[in-house]
């Protein structure tokens, strides 16, 4: 059994990845083309959603609901809240005079990631322990596994994939706990300090 | 759905945030589009711990600590664009209850 197997081969799921790649894209677009500050916003929204969708389909339900609770539920609400609140809404976002350079940096940025995502020979995991890849697995660990052994990692792999919210909550606590605890220092000084920046005197 | 379209998507995703912080005068905007450019690391730092072998598949303690480590700094990534999001709103209110402007061409005290 692959890693994840019963999301991969399904057509279903292939259409349902291209429909939300392509409206997150979309929306992303319309978020930095329209000139209105408000539906910029909503479809910023849109696409955050879009992103949540994705975590979804990448086997990272922990993700999805944190990207729903903070992206959706916090940091946009913030960002209507600064939108509101200064009135230079009317005038809505021109543009600077970087605007044709950014332009053409942003098309040679996705062209050169697209060639070289599209090149790389990538060690797959699906290859690495697929149907006949154990040669491969034997290769990255260095020392040569049994049957037993590609089999008890098989297993493991596939263990791992079909609910990864308890390993992800044992990583955080157990092995990163330390940029744990340290986040959320960072947390409070970002909070003590926007505090800081808005007081009224 | 394959590695390579999820990286796609990511590449474009940052290009798109890239664009609108450069191009747009707006700072409300162009924090917008720093948050478009966090989605998309996030996704190619999950996607790339989905299907890439890890240097070690197999280490002491099993393989789960290597196959999720996309997924706790993606939590990491998400943590401190909050914190950056929070601190980038309370400069531009501050900014603007001070020059009555939003616009990051206008900010220029600090230009010699």
């Amino acid at each position: 059994m692959t890693p994840g197997a019963g999301t991969e081969s399904h057509i279903a799921v292939d259409v349902a990845f291209w429909i939300v790649a392509v409206s997150t894209i979309v929306a992303a677009i319309m978020v930095v083309h329209l000139r209105d500050l408000f539906r910029a916003a909503m479809f910023l929204v849109v696409s955050f959603l879009g992103v949540a969708a994705m975590f979804v389909l990448l086997r990272a339900e922990f993700l999805a609901v944190v990207q729903i609770l903070i992206y959706v539920g916090a940091i946009s609400v913030l960002i209507l809240f600064a939108i509101l609140m200064t009135k230079d809404v009317e005038r809505g976002s021109p543009y600077n005079r970087l605007r044709l350079p950014a332009g053409v940096l942003a098309a040679l940025f996705v062209l050169a990631a697209s060639f070289v995502a599209v090149t790389t020979e990538w060690r797959l995991i699906d290859d690495a322990i697929g149907e006949g890849g154990s040669g491969e697995l034997v290769r990255i660990t260095g020392e040569p596994l049994d049957p037993d052994g590609v089999e008890e990692v098989k297993a493991e792999v596939s263990d791992v994939y079909s609910n990864t919210i308890p390993k992800v909550a044992e990583l955080l606590l157990r092995d990163y706990v330390l940029a744990f605890e340290v986040a959320s220092v960072l947390l409070l000084a970002a909070v003590i300090g926007s505090l800081v920046l808005v007081r009224q005197r | 759905m394959s590695l390579e379209s999820f990286l796609i998507v990511g590449a474009v995703l940052f290009a798109i945030g890239l664009y609108g912080a450069l191009s747009n005068r707006n700072a409300i905007t162009v924090l917008m589009s720093l948050e478009l450019m966090f989605n998309a690391v996030n996704i190619t730092a999950v996607a790339l711990s989905r299907y890439v072998v890890p240097a070690r598949l197999v280490s002491d303690d099993g393989v789960v600590p290597l196959l999720l480590t996309g997924q706790v700094f993606a939590v990491f990534i998400i943590t401190v664009a909050a914190a950056e999001v929070a601190l980038g709103v309370a400069i531009v209110i501050a900014i603007y209850r001070n020059r009555e402007t939003v616009f990051v061409t206008d900010a220029t005290q600090m230009r010699h």
